[in-house]
């Protein structure tokens, strides 16, 4: 594990990703705290996090797009997979590069608080509060991205395809207030959600029966529950989408509030598309 | 060293691997020949724990790769097809990350990198990019990244694959060498190249195994269908005639050109050809008629191997005489 990360960190800091991604992270929130802290002169710099969070829209694929998807061009997954290192550890090698990446800007970033402080009252808990969510936010982020990056061999799709999925994470919450809240209307989302689900299973494992199988289950539940209480699905659309937004959990942290729930979602998503990485390379063996 | 058992191997319903089973002893080259898509590759795959199979297994060291994948693995250095490189970096840098990921430390690692770029004679290249060197130094550094860890097993996958006369020559040059300290196992579709490099040799075809065996055994084995081609000025009745008196001669083809000689083409069923090709000589001696020529065919591999693959698939025929023009080059 500590060869494939050696490896990765070095293969950011020669072809210039890990520079470009820094700039970008370090830019937006200059920017931020430049307009925040320094001209409107207000004192919390989470406001600076927040409203620099849609920058994981185009530095999360420009770190993330290559990590599998180069791999699989170049031939060299076949490397991996006859190197005596398990596929885990090849995932979990690159994504802790990713992080290290990742952790250099925050590093630089974590010192402005400290300046700020300098020059007048500035509440330290709630910046660095919101701080550490802004990391585990992109640690569950460029997560996705690696799984994404999994599923193809073409690194501009992977780019595409995870700015789309940042970009829709974003926005799900200002989406959620025009997607239909009655009953039919989750129940056809539920019914799409499904279906994508079964795609995805039957894609990673090859295995109909099983994908056939959770599809059908899942139906049937929902049926039941449309036939026997359709009211308890009203509104359940928009709510899932909330929930599932990682950027509106951030907000909670910059309205300081440490939320321990949002902490561990944020490590859920992180461990199940790094589980979900693991599997796509664990499945190319078996095609 | 590594015992393959009832290995079969389905790509959805196209069926690539067909209860292959062989063992393969310690210390010795070993050739893998067959036509394109025989399923080479992909056996060296599952070899080499690239790939799963669809059931059967494969033992190195006595360790299963699927199961004990990790201490089998470290016993394998593996070369797939296409180098697997990173052409954004030196080979030093590439050679360190593979042995670090093999397990070498420090002093270790330092002594492994520096000995193999010497084995494979890089050293001139070591500080260029990957993606700068020429097709047969990439080739190399492929090689060198398979020799690291020193494992007692070193899978090629056509090697010589694309590389000019001069590079193949010391390609080959390098494995016979690692077969001194190695048990190298290598796939090729060049028959000339797997009979003067290996100490046996696999044939296969259609997924199957239809031959294992050293270069001279499977020589020997077409020996008996060999046939001798001569040239007399004797009419072509009076050879006729001698031709029948000899013994073991199951089929006699006589041509008769314009210019006065005759050129016949024998088949024997002995396993002697050398007694045949004798009493030939003195039977057209007896009669006082004069051999201007005489050639023994003997089979070469390419017959074999064409007899081997022949019958199921033109194309296997038509890729086994294709190498050919590319031997020649060599």
């Amino acid at each position: 594990m500590t060869a494939v990360f050696k490896h990765e960190l070095r293969s950011y800091f020669h072809s210039f990703t890990a520079y470009v991604f820094g700039a970008f992270l370090l830019a937006i929130v200059g920017f931020g705290a430049m307009l925040y802290n320094l001209q409107a002169a207000v004192s919390n710099f989470e406001y600076v996090l927040s409203f620099g969070s849609i920058v994981f829209v185009v530095i999360v694929p420009i770190l993330t797009m290559r990590v599998i998807a180069e791999e699989r061009r170049q031939k060299t997954d076949q490397l991996l997979y006859s190197l005596p290192i398990t596929t885990t550890q090849v995932v979990l090698g690159k994504f802790a590069a990713l992080l290290a990446v990742f952790l250099i800007p925050l590093a630089v970033i974590s010192v402005y608080p400290l300046i700020f402080a300098q020059f007048g009252d500035v509440y330290l808990p709630t910046s660095y509060g919101s701080l550490v969510a802004v990391f585990l936010m992109g640690a569950a982020l460029l997560a996705i991205g690696v799984f994404i990056s999994s599923l193809t061999d073409n690194q501009g799709l992977a780019a595409g395809i995870t700015i789309a999925a940042i970009l829709f994470n974003y926005y799900s919450v200002s989406l959620s207030e025009y997607v239909s809240s009655t009953a039919i209307g989750t129940v056809i989302a539920l019914a799409v959600l499904i279906f994508a689900l079964g795609a995805v299973i039957r894609y990673l494992t090859r295995n109909e029966l099983l994908a056939y199988g959770v599809c059908l289950v899942l139906t049937a539940v929902i049926c039941v529950i449309t036939f026997v209480d359709s009211a308890s699905l009203e509104g359940l659309l928009p709510g899932i989408m909330q929930q599932l937004s990682l950027f509106d959990r951030l907000n909670t942290f910059v309205s300081g509030v440490f939320d321990l729930a949002a902490v561990v979602y944020y490590l859920s998503v992180t461990a199940f598309f790094l589980f979900l990485s693991i599997q796509s390379l664990e499945k190319r063996r078996y095609s | 060293m590594i015992s393959v058992k009832h290995l079969t191997k389905y790509y959805g319903d196209f069926l690539a691997v067909d209860d292959l089973s062989f063992t393969i002893d310690e210390g010795h080259v070993y050739g893998f020949l067959g036509p394109n898509g025989a399923g080479k590759t992909t056996t060296m795959n599952i070899m080499s724990g690239c790939l799963s199979a669809t059931s059967g297994c494969v033992e190195i060291g006595g360790f299963d790769i699927f199961t004990d994948a990790m201490q089998a693995k470290q016993l394998i250095g593996y070369l797939p097809e296409q180098p697997p490189l990173y052409m954004n970096e030196t080979p030093e840098e590439y050679l360190r990350f593979v042995g670090e990921a093999k397990g070498l430390k420090k002093a270790e690692l330092e002594l492994q990198i520096r000995q193999v770029i010497e084995q494979v004679r890089i050293r001139d290249v070591c500080g260029q990019r990957i993606s700068s060197l020429s097709k047969g130094y990439k080739q190399r550094v492929g090689i060198a990244q398979a020799l690291l860890g020193n494992p007692k097993v070193i899978i090629l996958d056509e090697p010589t694959v694309g590389l000019d006369p001069l590079q193949i020559i010391e390609i080959r040059d390098l494995i016979r060498q690692l077969g001194q300290e190695h048990t190298v196992i290598f796939s090729s579709h060049i028959l000339s190249e797997v009979q003067a490099i290996c100490d046996r040799i696999l044939i296969i075809a259609h997924g199957k195994l239809i031959a294992f065996d050293k270069p001279d055994n499977l020589e020997k084995r077409l020996l008996a269908d060999s046939g001798i081609v001569f040239t007399t000025d004797a009419p072509a009745a009076v050879v006729r005639e001698i031709l029948s008196s000899v013994q073991d001669i199951t089929d006699a083809v006589i041509h008769e050109p314009d210019h006065g000689l005759v050129t016949a083409e024998v088949k024997t069923g002995s396993s002697d050809i050398y007694a045949v090709s004798r009493s030939l000589f003195f039977a057209f001696a007896d009669k006082k008629q004069a051999l201007l020529e005489l050639e023994l065919q003997k089979a070469s591999l390419e017959d074999i191997f064409i007899e081997l693959t022949d019958g199921s698939d033109p194309a296997a025929q038509a890729d086994a005489a294709h190498p050919e023009s590319e031997v020649e080059q060599a």
